[in-house]
């Protein structure tokens, strides 16, 4: 007998992975996977200046070139613009429109100008170098200084001072006072570099027009099939029916691909107008320099403390970096948003106040990245909390213990709610580990052998679960959050369940389905999840913000359920009793008899009385098993938590940061799966130290990007990436209908303060306290030899 | 070599490649790399293609028993090697102890990379069945993996390294002593 034949329910337990088996076999199938009879090829002109004015764009010798079957400017394909809006005043957002093509200028290097057409991608690439494009440079604005000078070059004419986004969104009465008055005020300013989410399947679309359909086929991977239908069926005039977005396997995405990406419309639209289908590659160079970038922020922020080490105030300014453009549904407003409203996370903040921008510069657009923005601001607020310890003499272990908010439901001074959670049990836990396994004992000891060894921490949570309601707060125009699911027996008695979310890589097809098997009490093998195509799922808002389990995963829940209701319906009148004495189980359907007696039924008898009898039926119930849910969230979401523990070892002669010890313990209510949970952490910690310690891209005066291969662009590989113990705690949710929590973005968001906090650890003695990640092997050398004094 | 013998990139040719165990024959440019035609050519699309430049090994196959970049090779080159690809790891629908084990152990999640640390792992090992954790991990650093940390990858190879040990070992007792 298998575990569920016992009746023991699958949620909670870490079953084989369906999607395994094709993948480990090479018979996934990525976008680049697809091949269609008559297919081309495409790539795209990209600009070779950060701006400029276009003076002349000839595409004539690209035409010309052999395997070159059309090359098309914006003129050529005349398609409309992409415009991510906010609904917020003037004074706060600027909205840009980002043209599917560079028409008037060029914004940044790696835009796109035009897009060339060949039978293969060499002859497309072949193409692109035959393209002529004169320039009126512009003198290109590069940084924060130079874009919020009062006489700066503009990179949008209608954004003054390069401002798209500038907040102020809270400001407790009387702050000014608290600080004046506080006993201890400490500061920090923190800078982090711009880096790119990566996933290790670059961006790719293949397009075409199905005459049959009467539809455009847009095979891309997107972690928003709807959105990209959206964007795709308005800029190409057609009706939202007249687009299916279908997205195969997905190598990952990271946030970078929940936006609209231009080359994907741009490809389409090549598409229709040669009556042929196009496939678009993204080249690794293109993906490094010109897709969608993320994180470079800079904070200046303060807090107050009174003589016990309690916060007593918070004075934040944040200045994020968007690059060129706006990013469509989120807006240049989705990092100084989160920042500013999130801000306070885990800690009881009395007082408050925040400044949040978004400028616009001549650098690579962004994203959201894994975590947006809280990777900083929880570094910020650690950073504060480390310097107040060392200054008032306190543990910093214990001052964040005097701080964490625990009594729930928690309101804070950012007009949040915060659910229960288990914020001092995680820090107390993740301490004793570090403790219990000696690294304190081995600080001590390397310290008096000269060596350098730091630990850190940081406590943080993760708002997930956002619905309509806090996107709405955020005043976007376009408001994500509810989701649909549709749950469908067949005559069979095989399910096929649909979500609008969207897994590239999260394990959905495993874990939506344990949570569709416990509620009908099937076996597993005979559910199927049907996830990223327009034409066969209702609506949805696809995968971001961790809200495929919370808010995806209850709709699905909640749907499961009513079918189950409608099975139970029909076994009740077959038996004549009443649904109540009907189970679901173990992959029968059983009627629990006062006598002893037990009924059973098969699933498949059941769904042939409602397909292929419905005579049977009576007469309030329809013939069919289909039912259908949505979920939303309307409090303001949920929060999952964690603590990190780090311990490192810097070397006095390379700089180098060595990780030694990396502890996560983590809370994510009920885990469908503990070891995909596992894995999202681990993954997450590993891109969260890859962006404290090795990646960034960096501009150089021209606005070159730096990194354009991986010889410039320090991914960690498993020899930089240390092991990660993680530790579950369950704080079940009582907001979401499978009591889960986020658990997709915690890694990101607590290592870089981890890291940074321990680093900073280790260089206690040489006083030096480092503000900015990727934290270099030269800084950390500079610090710990620093130049005689002459 | 002679003017004759030089072949513009765009020139096609006719080259063999014995790829799991079969022959094929390709009429295609010189330029092509190995990757580009086991992938579009073959349409043995298991092998995938990260950056083109033999960094993030999501291309690795096996070229006479070794792990390669498919990226950094010509098709050309290919000729009279024998290539192995993903697609050769099961037998039939029965999966490889290999591929098994990165199952068991969460090694993959997207599964874009994973036939490249597959094919990596399956050279590696046949030429060191004795490897320790440590150098595992060191083998691993070859490739790139965006979503699972490294730390099951290291995990499902040692799994599998040390299971097939102690298969060796009950097969050949006398080895014991």
């Amino acid at each position: 007998m298998t575990p569920q034949e016992s009746g023991r329910p699958l949620v909670g337990r870490s079953v084989p992975r369906r999607e395994d088996r094709r993948l480990v076999s090479g018979r996934g199938r990525f976008v680049d996977d697809i091949a269609l009879p008559g297919m081309l090829h495409a790539q795209f002109v990209r600009s070779t200046v950060a701006h400029g004015e276009i003076m002349s764009l000839d595409l004539s010798a690209v035409r010309r070139v052999p395997g070159v079957v059309a090359a098309f400017s914006a003129d050529d394909l005349a398609i409309g613009d992409i415009t991510a809006q906010l609904a917020r005043p003037r004074s706060q957002f600027v909205p840009t429109a980002m043209p599917v093509l560079a028409r008037d200028k060029v914004r940044y290097v790696g835009e796109p100008l035009a897009i060339v057409v060949g039978l293969d991608a060499y002859a497309a690439e072949d193409g692109l170098e035959a393209a002529r494009v004169e320039y009126a440079p512009l003198p290109p604005v590069l940084g924060e200084e130079t874009a919020l000078a009062d006489d700066a070059v503009l990179v949008h004419d209608e954004a003054a001072r390069n401002t798209l986004v500038d907040v102020s969104l809270f400001a407790t009465d009387g702050i000014d006072d608290i600080f004046d008055a506080a006993h201890r005020v400490v500061e920090v300013d923190v800078t982090t570099g711009r880096q790119n989410a990566l996933p290790l399947e670059t961006r790719g679309a293949v397009a075409h027009w199905d005459d049959r359909e009467e539809q455009l086929l847009l095979q891309t991977c997107t972690q928003v099939p709807h959105q990209v239908r959206t964007v795709a069926s308005r800029c190409l005039r057609l009706d939202e029916r007249a687009v299916r977005v279908v997205v195969p396997d997905m190598g990952g995405g990271f946030g970078q691909k929940c936006v609209v990406g231009r080359e994907e419309i741009a490809a389409a639209a090549a598409a229709l107008r040669l009556g042929r289908p196009v496939k678009w590659i993204e080249d690794r160079k293109d993906a490094l320099s010109a897709s969608f970038l993320a994180r470079e922020q800079h904070y200046r922020a303060r807090a107050a403390f009174d003589t016990d080490g309690r916060i007593l105030a918070l004075d934040a300014d944040v200045v994020c970096d968007m690059g060129a453009y706006s990013c469509y549904p989120f807006t240049a407003g989705i990092e100084p948003l989160m920042a500013s409203a999130e801000m306070p996370g885990v800690y009881k903040v009395p007082a408050y106040r925040v400044r949040g921008r978004a400028i616009t510069t001549n650098k690579a657009p962004t994203a959201p990245y894994r975590g947006v923005s809280r990777p900083q601001y929880v570094m910020v607020v650690e950073r504060l909390f480390e310097r107040a310890a060392r200054e008032l003499g306190l543990d910093p272990v214990e001052i964040r213990r005097r701080n964490v908010i625990t009594d729930f439901p928690y309101t804070g001074v950012n007009d949040i709610t915060y659910d229960p959670g288990s914020y001092l049990e995680s820090l107390n836990l993740c301490e004793r580990v570090v403790r219990d396994e000696g690294w304190y004992d081995t600080r001590t000891a390397a310290a008096a052998e000269g060596r350098h060894i730091g630990i850190g921490y940081a406590c943080f949570s993760e708002r997930t679960g956002y619905g309509s309601s806090a996107f709405a707060q955020r005043k976007m125009q376009v408001v994500p959050g509810f989701d649909i699911s549709e749950v469908r027996m067949d005559t069979s008695g095989a399910v096929t369940v649909t979500t609008g979310t969207m897994s590239h890589g999260q394990s959905h097809e495993t874990t939506m389905a344990q949570i569709v098997a416990d509620a009908l009490g099937l076996d597993i093998a005979r559910v199927r999840l049907h996830q990223g195509d327009t034409d066969r799922v209702t609506y949805g808002w696809g995968t971001f913000a961790s809200r495929s389990i919370t808010v995806g995963g209850s709709a699905v829940r909640l749907a499961a359920e009513r079918l189950g209701d409608k099975l139970r319906a029909i076994a009740a009148a077959l038996w004549d009793t009443e649904p109540e004495q009907v189970e679901l189980a173990g992959g029968q359907v059983c009627r629990r008899g006062g006598d002893g007696a037990r009924d059973v039924l098969t699933h498949q008898e059941i769904a042939e009385v409602a397909y292929l009898r419905a005579d049977l039926l009576p007469k309030d119930i329809e013939p069919g098993l289909t039912a259908t849910a949505t979920f939303d969230v309307f409090n303001d979401g949920t929060f999952s938590n964690a603590t990190h523990g780090v311990v490192v070892e810097l070397h006095q002669d390379t700089g180098q940061v060595e990780i030694l010890r990396y502890v996560c313990v983590e809370d994510c209510g009920v885990a469908i799966h503990p070891q995909v949970v596992e894995g999202q952490c681990r993954g997450g910690i590993a891109q969260g130290i890859a962006g404290a310690l090795y990646e960034e891209v960096t501009y150089d005066a021209a606005g070159e990007p730096s990194a354009t291969s991986f010889m410039d662009y320090k991914v960690p590989t498993a020899q930089e990436i240390p092991e990660v113990s993680v530790h579950h705690l369950e704080t079940p949710c009582a907001f979401t209908a499978t009591g889960a929590k986020g658990a997709g973005e915690g890694g990101t968001i607590g290592a870089p303060a981890a890291v940074l906090n321990a680093v900073n650890d280790a260089l206690r003695p040489t006083g030096t306290e480092l503000d900015h990640t990727p934290i270099t092997p030269q800084t950390v050398h500079r610090a710990l030899n620093p130049e005689p004094v002459p | 070599m002679t003017d004759d013998t030089l072949m513009t990139p765009r020139e096609p040719q006719l080259i063999a490649l014995n790829v799991n165990g079969e022959q094929h024959e390709v009429i295609t440019e010189a330029r092509r790399t190995l990757v580009d035609v086991l992938r579009h050519e073959l349409r043995l699309t298991g092998t995938h293609v990260g950056c083109e430049h033999g960094i993030c090994g999501a291309c690795t196959v096996l070229v006479d028993d070794r792990p390669v970049r498919a990226c950094l090779m010509f098709a050309a080159q290919a000729e009279g090697a024998r290539i192995r690809t993903v697609e050769s790891l099961a037998d039939g629908n029965r999966l490889s102890d290999l591929q098994r084990a990165f199952g068991e152990h969460h090694a993959l999640q997207c599964g874009f990379c994973t036939p490249g640390f597959l094919m990596l792992a399956e050279g590696f090992l046949a030429e060191r069945p004795e490897a320790t954790k440590e150098e595992i991990r060191e083998v691993v650093a070859a490739n790139m993996c965006r979503c699972t940390g490294y730390q099951t990858i290291v995990e499902a190879i040692d799994a599998c390294a040390t299971a097939r040990r102690r298969a060796c070992a009950r097969a050949c007792p006398s080895k014991e002593d």
